[in-house]
């Protein structure tokens, strides 16, 4: 019976070794993420909700109060006329309702309210949808992750899956889990996206770094949320 | 774009029991010492000065250099023994200032 029980503990224990790149970093980054009053991402978030209410035709005159939106970062990215993912959305939103012409890549007002729409988001499950289309972007993005690119010649899966947790340079390899984009990433000193994340990897590989919201960026990301499928989210994150 | 300062205080003060207040204020703090893409100089931009006053009592002060970083953040403690209201004051270069005040209600 104890014997029984013992395996029952260890399949449990088994049963899932993702780990988020929040739990592998050092306690000081831990407490910066878990401290809203710290938080470096706090004068973004106080952004967002400055521009979720403002103007006319304003987030809020459609979505209410943020809070609204608990759960939607969640089911990032989605297919709806093209693949979307949250930031996408948001472009959308803003050029089709709002009349207004989209912000570049990357701009402060776009990740503000990414990351404010992603907080509403925090503790839930990633629950990426499923659908044909999603489907296909999945199967190309495994692809893509899997195959070796760049001068360095290296794929994602060599580092992420393979040589996670072990150290390149001075550093962790973390698991590469998009439980918490868009991150506040310390290198950077400001907040930035999954796209970010990604062409600063392509780039380390002395690989053509691909465009912003292209087909490659968008299956891998759709690859990458299914990946991450099911681990609690905890937007924006904090990483080194 | 407005300025924007984010300050927290705890929720439940005690009269005569430190508690501490975190602010941060978004600014480049241009050092002066950095050029740009085209190598010309930019421009020196820098907070100079914070302030923190009860009920306009200054209770802390801090001044700025060029080393501080960024979006400069202070975290500081200090005592109240009645309730009031507290001031915060960024100045800096350029005629740069934003003022911000909450009210201290002690349980």
């Amino acid at each position: 019976m104890r014997a029984l029980l013992l395996l029952v503990v260890a399949l449990a224990a088994h049963a899932d070794e993702r780990r988020s790149g929040r739990e592998t970093m050092s306690p000081a980054l831990r407490t910066l993420q878990a401290d809203d009053t710290q938080h470096p991402a706090q004068l973004a978030l106080a952004l967002g909700r400055e521009l979720w209410g403002q103007g006319g035709n304003s987030c809020a005159s459609c979505h209410g109060e943020p809070d609204k939106l608990r759960g939607a970062a969640a089911r990032y990215p989605a297919f709806d006329q093209g693949l979307l993912d949250l930031p996408g959305r948001i472009q959308r939103c803003r050029v089709r309702h709002q009349q207004q012409s989209a912000w570049a890549p990357e701009a402060e007002p776009l990740l503000a309210l990414t990351a404010l729409v992603a907080q509403q988001s925090r503790g839930l499950p990633l629950d990426p949808p499923r659908g044909a289309e999603l489907d296909a972007a999945g199967r190309r993005g495994q692809q893509l992750y899997k195959t070796r690119i760049g001068a360095l010649n290296l794929s994602c899966a060599q580092c992420h899956d393979e040589r996670a947790g072990l150290r390149l340079g001075g550093s962790l390899i973390p698991q590469g889990h998009v439980d918490d984009y868009p991150v506040y990433r310390l290198e950077w000193q400001s907040l930035g996206s999954l796209q970010r994340r990604l062409r600063g990897c392509l780039n380390g590989v002395r690989a053509t770094v691909w465009d912003w919201d292209s087909a490659e960026l968008l299956a891998l990301e759709v690859y990458l949320a299914r990946r991450s499928a099911g681990m609690a989210m905890q937007p924006p994150g904090v990483r080194p | 774009m407005a300025t924007r300062a984010v300050i927290s205080i705890p929720t439940t003060i005690r009269a005569g029991e430190p508690f501490e207040v975190r602010a941060t204020v978004a600014h480049a703090m241009e050092t002066g010492y950095r050029t740009g893409d085209d190598g010309s100089r930019l421009a020196r931009d820098l907070v100079r000065r914070f302030e923190c006053r009860l009920d306009g009592e200054l209770v802390f002060a801090a001044d700025l250099y060029a080393a501080i970083s960024a979006n400069p953040y202070l975290a500081f403690w200090i005592r109240a023994d009645k309730p009031g209201e507290l001031s915060f004051a960024w100045l800096g270069d350029n005629g740069f200032e934003h003022r911000e005040t909450r009210a201290l209600l002690l349980a």
